[in-house]
């Protein structure tokens, strides 16, 4: 139980030290720790499946994405304007009010307080998960495939120069 | 395996909630603080993934195996949605040389 509390505190911990970080590649790191936190809170819940996908999807694929193109952009000076206090200040409350409002709507739910149990243990397994993926949801995975290629063509017909038209405005 | 079953066994439901609210605002927080845009995009994954969290935590109290096939579509969607994400970014860079926000602000009107 106390390894959940434990865990809890780290993912707020460096989620925080990601957003307040100067470097945008220490926020990056500190993004990677993160997730490995939820990584671990994954195995709590044993939910195998998810936790290998998030490690070597989130950690492995996307965070790897993000390192590569702040390396393309090559911000190794801080260069990032700072905002003015109050536009700071009013972000902080904004989003203090926000946590308010969602905890406060936890208080009318009725069974929020029952302890987590773990009624089917092989529920995150991945054979589990894969028959329940390739059954009930075989159109969605079908789809999903789809949305990643046109993503894909997508990132590379917007990444690449066009040599021949004009540079664009902005 | 059952002793991974027994680390949460006493853990409460809202305290799940709690940590995923906690999470979600954090990166709320660092959509509205910060100008650097990949930093931006960083919050918007720290948001998806206390989603990811919490959608998994209540499969798992239900018992029911397609709150984490849920997850698996979002962390799917997430993949196309950053690759997209950062080809704009890198053209932005490319045609203003800095990727703070606020030289979009003209995408306004």
């Amino acid at each position: 139980m106390s390894t959940f509390y434990f865990i809890a505190f780290l993912s707020i911990f460096f989620s925080i030290l990601v957003i307040s970080a100067k470097n945008p590649v220490h926020s990056i790191l500190y993004l990677i720790l993160t997730f490995f936190t939820f990584t671990v809170h994954y195995i709590l819940m044993n939910a195998q499946f998810l936790a290998i996908v998030n490690f070597i999807v989130y950690m492995g694929a996307i965070l790897v994405l993000f390192l590569y193109t702040l390396m393309l952009i090559n911000l190794n000076k801080e260069s990032e304007p700072v905002k003015p206090f109050m536009v700071k200040l009013a972000a902080v409350v904004g989003a203090g009010i926000l946590l308010v409002a969602l905890v406060s709507s936890l208080k009318i739910a009725n069974h929020a307080s029952d302890p987590l149990v773990l009624k089917n243990p092989n529920l995150g397994l991945v054979k589990n998960l894969g028959k329940v993926l390739f059954k009930e949801f075989l159109l969605p995975f079908e789809v999903s495939s789809v949305l990643l290629l046109s993503a894909m063509v997508g990132a590379v017909l917007l990444a690449t120069k066009d040599k021949k038209e004009p540079k664009a405005t902005i | 395996m059952n002793s991974i079953a027994n680390t949460i066994h006493a853990v409460p439901l809202n305290h799940y909630i709690l940590l995923s609210t906690i999470i979600f605002s954090i990166g709320v927080m660092g959509v509205l603080l910060r100008r650097n845009a990949i930093v931006i995009f960083m919050s918007v994954e720290l948001m998806l993934n206390s989603v990811n969290l919490l959608l998994t935590a209540f499969s798992v109290y239900r018992g029911d195996a397609a709150g984490q096939v849920f997850v698996f579509f979002i962390m799917a969607l997430a993949a196309a949605e950053v690759a997209v994400g950062l080809a704009i970014i890198v053209m932005i860079y490319r045609n203003t040389n800095s990727i703070d926000i606020n030289v979009l602000n003209r995408l306004k009107w």
